[in-house]
């Protein structure tokens, strides 16, 4: 007699699961279709721009004309800076948590620190970076001084990612390893670094990819509106894309849209090809771990 | 090699050794030492405020540097409303979207639904300002028939936009360390999945998912780039909440905006490092409350299992 009633809620919950399914998945692909029509969209408006001398000139004309060159390489310059200090800094202490850390108050207090840095607003290494290195340091507005500040600012996605490639590797890879002789720093440098290799790639290209699309952090530290020429030194002001979109698409009046769309192209190129190097090196390397 | 050679490079190694866990030993502390050194150029620049400027017109109403105007209320209150107006957005679709990805979606959708997020947290938030002034703002005053488009309306559809990646992935984290256990112990009890998810699932992973979303707000406050070029920037004190559509201004959009053009050392130029220093405390702030949340969740969830 009882079952009619426990099967008639029953079902009325299978349909109300079946709604909530359908509803979330609407939700869900709703939200990427934006994501994917303002890709589409940028590459439909920017594409005409582009040609090989948009790529390799000068702007021209005030900017209204000619090519973003100098943008570009100042973009490569700043990333590459960023790379030669974060890159070590932040393997090293990536192996230094995983590897050496006790278990400890002044551990955790690093954790924190880490969890701090990867939340402050880009803004405000801008203004340390002024404070720091272009004013108490008097390195100017330059090259240095921007990767330096873009380079903390990098330092916790490194770590993090890097660290988590590291306590991958098994603990059985240290102990066979240790036990044929070797101290700790030989089976770090030999065993467990070489095989966190993709993880730590992965991880490095993801935070320089932050540094490259990053406008705040360089623009009272090393970008500049405009140069004659390419700058010849670390401590000379660059050009950079992300500060050059900003530059045209805000104070530059009657700039041609064109260009303006252009540049978010090659911006955008520029940034996502980093992300999907450093996804399709994750996946390889997950489809080919063998422990 | 004689017994004593052997000795001899021994100590030569493990001198090498020496130096090498001290370098590495330093570049671990390294991170304490940078959030120092931020804490204390924002703070050398920042503080001659208090003493430059009377705290009676620091935290006033009215921000006009050229008349030496310093009120940072309207700033402040710029960046809390563009921010709300943010979470309101990113909050619940990041959440379900988690929950569909984790919990519910197939395969396939899995494989497709987290790269195209992935490639949306990877937009540098000067592009998504660009296409908010000169579409988005657009779109805006003509459906909504505004004076102008640029408002804090724009600024927080684009901040949902940046927060949405950062919930969802950390939410998913949450949900995905939920013990497999929990759900067949639920299901075994006669419960749909539906019901499974937001009775034991959801509530299982609250703290990662508070975590979530309080990491997604600590990126909407600091944003800059995007807000500076979408909000109108006018930094008018907001009177009630129809100010969402009209012109805005945040902390970090006056920082960018008008750093470059103070001399070092004047009053101006303190009072912009003390935003900053504002700016650093609410994110410091948010930041340490959420690490609390996961470290507490992880001593619950550690009693639980044992």
């Amino acid at each position: 007699m009882s079952v009619p009633k426990t099967t008639a809620p029953r079902l009325s919950a299978r349909r109300i699961e079946k709604l909530g399914f359908a509803s979330l998945a609407g939700l869900s692909f709703l939200l990427v279709v934006p994501i994917i029509a303002v890709i589409i969209y940028i590459i439909i408006k920017g594409a005409p721009a582009i040609s090989w001398a948009f790529l390799t000139e000068m702007p021209a004309d005030g900017m209204k004309a000619g090519g973003i060159m100098p943008a570009i390489m100042g973009t490569i310059y700043l990333t590459l800076g960023t790379a030669v200090f974060s890159v070590p800094l932040g393997i090293a202490a990536a192996v230094y948590l995983s590897e050496y850390a006790p278990e400890n108050r002044w551990t955790r207090a690093i954790r924190i620190a880490i969890i701090n840095l990867a939340g402050i607003p880009s803004i405000v290494y801008g203004l340390f970076g002024l404070g720091l290195f272009v004013i108490f340091l008097n390195l100017g507005t330059s090259i240095l001084a921007a990767s330096l500040t873009l380079s903390i600012m990098t330092l916790p996605v490194i770590i993090t990612t890097t660290e988590e490639a590291l306590r991958a590797v098994p603990y059985a890879f240290r102990v066979v390893s240790t036990s044929l002789g070797t101290s700790r720093w030989e089976t770090i440098r030999r065993v467990v670094l070489p095989q966190a290799v993709p993880g730590i790639l992965t991880g490095v290209i993801l935070g320089l990819e932050r540094a490259a699309g990053e406008t705040a952090p360089i623009l009272f530290t090393g970008a500049t509106f405009f140069l004659p020429q390419l700058p010849n030194s670390p401590l000379d002001a660059t050009m950079a894309l992300p500060y050059h979109l900003f530059v045209i698409s805000t104070q530059v009046p009657g700039m041609p849209i064109q260009i303006q769309y252009g540049t978010v192209l090659v911006l955008l190129v520029f940034v996502l090809s980093m992300n999907i190097i450093a996804t399709i090196i994750r996946s390889r390397a997950r489809a080919r771990r063998q422990w | 090699m004689n017994q004593t050679e052997i000795f001899e490079r021994r100590n030569r190694e493990s001198r090498g050794e020496w130096v090498i866990t001290r370098l590495i030993q330093a570049a671990g502390y390294s991170s304490i030492l940078f959030v120092l050194m931020i804490f204390f150029f924002l703070m050398a620049n920042g503080l001659p405020a208090l003493k430059d400027v009377e705290l009676s017109n620091l935290f006033s109403t009215i921000w006009y540097p050229i008349e030496e105007y310093y009120g940072i209320l309207p700033l402040i209150l710029g960046s809390l409303i563009v921010t709300i107006g943010a979470a309101v957005v990113s909050v619940p679709v990041g959440i379900l979207t988690a929950v569909y990805i984790s919990e519910i979606a197939p395969r396939w959708a899995k494989e497709f639904l987290k790269p195209v997020i992935e490639i949306l947290a990877g937009i540098p938030s000067v592009v998504l300002g660009f296409l908010g002034a000169v579409v988005l703002a657009p779109f805006l005053r003509e459906s909504l028939n505004l004076p102008t488009g640029l408002s804090g309306l724009a600024g927080s559809i684009l901040l949902g936009a940046i927060a949405i990646p950062t919930i969802v992935s950390i939410s998913e984290d949450a949900l995905n360390t939920v013990p497999k256990s929990y759900r067949e112990a639920a299901l075994a009890l006669g419960t749909t999945r539906w019901q499974t998810i937001w009775g034991v699932t959801v509530p299982a992973a609250r703290s990662g998912i508070l975590m979530a979303v309080m990491l997604g707000i600590g990126r909407s406050i600091g944003e800059t780039m995007t807000v500076m070029m979408v909000t109108g920037n006018a930094p008018v004190m907001p009177e009630s909440l129809g100010v969402l559509f009209a012109p805005i201004r945040t902390m970090t959009a006056t920082i960018a905006s008008e750093m470059g053009e103070v001399a070092s050392g004047s009053p101006h130029y303190h009072v912009l490092f003390f935003i900053g220093i504002v700016l650093f405390i609410i994110t410091l702030a948010v930041n340490v409350l959420a690490s609390r949340i996961a470290f507490r969740s992880r001593k619950r969830s550690e009693r639980v299992l044992s």
